[in-house]
């Protein structure tokens, strides 16, 4: 893909970014941290194509162990972000639902 | 699998972060936000076995890569299942690093590939990985030990500390430079090893208390590292996956800052220009108010309005279920009770939302600093339950104190003030609270959740 075209991928994604994360509830930042940080888990991606790719031990072994820590960042990261979100029921009462 | 149809479910996968984020603006559509995210995640690493690059042709190493993300698994959803609400930020400072140090052994391995055929572009984005991934890597692992108190929470300086940081900084930067110009992976080491060590020198004088925005700052920076991996593996989703979570880490940091009333370099360098304390020991020959746990049951019985504002000492003490118990009692008396919560309550942002949803508070009752602060005035008792430095008036009224200039809940505006303390010691930040001689504050001395026991039963008697 040319220069220019990731370039501006590159822009809409922030733009986008500031614009989503920017109505997120003060309520929940340590989930939105928890969250953004399984996001960026996603570079296990990256790991599987080097690995992959890889012809000698030394690479092989630099990009497993990439595999390895990108895995427990994203799946350990959803789990957490998960755990903490189930806790954020709010009033189940009926007559908080009324209220509003 | 062909490439449009390879770009296109990671297109979709993009699009699945970006519903992530979305969900989490209100509380709740936040789980099914996250799960789609994870569904997002989980259909990009699943297609990649499944893609042909026309260039380098089908995956191989299968078998090595799938044991690696099983051990990966292994590792990571135990630690995340079993972790205590109070250890979050460490094991967020964790996964943080571990993401860093992904993006960064990812770029070194793609760069010994490219070799001389690495064009400008990729060799720069390769340094910026590197370097940044690294600085993450070691920033979170210390991280993690100061806050899992392996390590002191105080900031360290050391003698001359300033130079060594620049200097180091600049060699950093020859690095990069070097590596630009030769290509080599000799000088792709010699950045790796100085970036490792920046990573340390540049959380080492942080303190605790500041922490969290560290926390949140090196997030960011995990984020563009993947963006620049992207770049490098012409991967749009890393590219967008990797901005989202930079775009979210900077809008955090910035957030943390202001409720600290602080600027960001200020934080991050705030330790080289710190001068020692005056000693403030004079002031604790002074006589304060402290009562009976019947004194304080009375005080809460009678009051038309309630705020309670807890800070990380109720969490060290578990008291979030016992004083979730003591806000029913006081609501079915009539009494009218809300939780002031300040940003940077807990350790890192939003911290004690999490730790008083874990003791089923509705989120309903959890008031921000904002809304909470104009109605102190008519508060009949503000209850701080184990907070100093979020309510020390010394933050409005002493220039030049560490903490001047952070907003603070104005618990002062209360008629009646209670501090349940462990002792008279200062708070994280080391600085006497002059509230805590005021004639209108009672102290209960005690662990939290012994002295909100006591509270509650005599609150029953009534």
């Amino acid at each position: 893909m040319s220069v220019i075209a990731l370039l501006s991928i590159f822009v809409l994604a922030v733009f986008v970014g500031f614009e989503v994360v920017s109505k997120v509830s003060t309520t929940l930042h340590t989930p939105l941290m928890s969250g953004a940080n399984a996001i960026h888990g996603v570079i296990l991606v990256g790991a599987i194509i080097v690995a992959g790719h890889s012809d000698s031990a030394f690479p092989l072994t630099l990009s497993l162990i990439a595999v390895v820590l990108a895995t427990i960042n994203m799946v350990g990261g959803f789990v957490v972000t998960d755990r903490m979100l189930e806790m954020f029921k709010g009033n189940k009462k009926p007559a908080a639902k009324e209220a509003k | 699998m062909n490439n449009n149809l390879y770009s296109l479910i990671g297109l979709i996968a993009a699009v699945c972060f970006i519903l992530a984020l979305k969900g989490l603006s209100s509380p709740k559509g936040a789980r099914r936000g996250n799960i789609i995210g994870a569904i997002g995640a989980t259909i990009a690493t699943v297609v990649v076995f499944f893609y042909n690059d026309p260039a380098e042709g089908g995956l191989k190493n299968l078998p090595l890569i799938l044991i690696a993300i099983v051990v990966g698994v292994i590792v990571g959803v135990p630690a995340a299942r079993k972790v205590q609400m109070t250890a979050m930020p460490q094991l967020v400072a964790l996964f943080n690093g571990v993401g860093g140090g992904a993006a960064a052994l990812v770029a070194i391995v793609e760069y010994l590939h490219l070799g001389d055929q690495a064009s400008g572009g990729e060799v720069g984005a390769t340094v910026f990985t590197v370097l940044v991934g690294c600085i993450s890597f070691t920033g979170s692992i210390l991280t993690f030990l100061k806050l899992q108190e392996l390590m002191t929470t105080r900031p360290v300086v050391f003698p001359g500390g300033r130079a060594v940081i620049a200097l180091v900084l600049l060699a950093v930067l020859g690095a990069a430079g070097w590596v630009g110009v030769d290509k080599g992976s000799t000088s792709l080491l010699v950045l790796t090893v100085l970036s490792l060590a920046f990573g340390i020198l540049f959380v080492l004088p942080v303190g605790g208390a500041d922490v969290p925005i560290v926390i949140s700052l090196l997030n960011a920076f995990t984020g563009l590292t993947v963006a620049a991996t992207g770049y490098v593996l012409d991967s749009t989703l890393l590219l967008v996956a990797g901005t989202l979570v930079g775009a979210s880490g900077t809008i955090l940091t910035r957030l943390m800052a202001s409720a600290m009333g602080r600027p960001i370099l200020g934080i991050l360098f705030g330790a080289f220009t710190a001068t020692p304390q005056a000693a403030l020991s004079a002031a604790d020959a002074r006589p304060v108010k402290s009562g009976s746990p019947d004194d304080v049951a009375i005080l809460l019985a009678y009051a038309r309005r309630v705020v309670i504002v807890p800070g990380f000492g109720l969490a060290v003490a578990q008291a979030q279920h016992t004083v979730r118990e003591l806000a029913d009692l006081l609501t079915a008396k009539g009494v009218e009770v809300a939780y002031g919560i300040h940003p940077v309550a807990g350790r890192m942002p939003g911290h004690m939302n999490v730790l008083l949803a874990e003791a089923n508070v509705p989120y309903e009752q959890l008031k921000e600093m904002e809304e909470v602060n104009p109605t102190f005035s008519q508060t009949d008792v503000a209850l701080v339950v184990g907070a100093n430095d979020v309510v020390n008036p010394a933050a409005k009224t002493t220039p030049g104190c560490p903490i001047y200039g952070m907003p603070i809940l104005d618990v002062d505006q209360a008629t009646n003030v209670i501090f349940l303390k462990r002792s008279m010691r200062p708070g994280f930040a080391g600085i006497e609270n002059e509230l805590l001689y005021d004639p209108r504050t009672t102290l209960l001395f005690g662990d939290a959740k012994d002295s909100l026991t006591k509270v509650v039963s005599a609150l029953k008697v009534f």
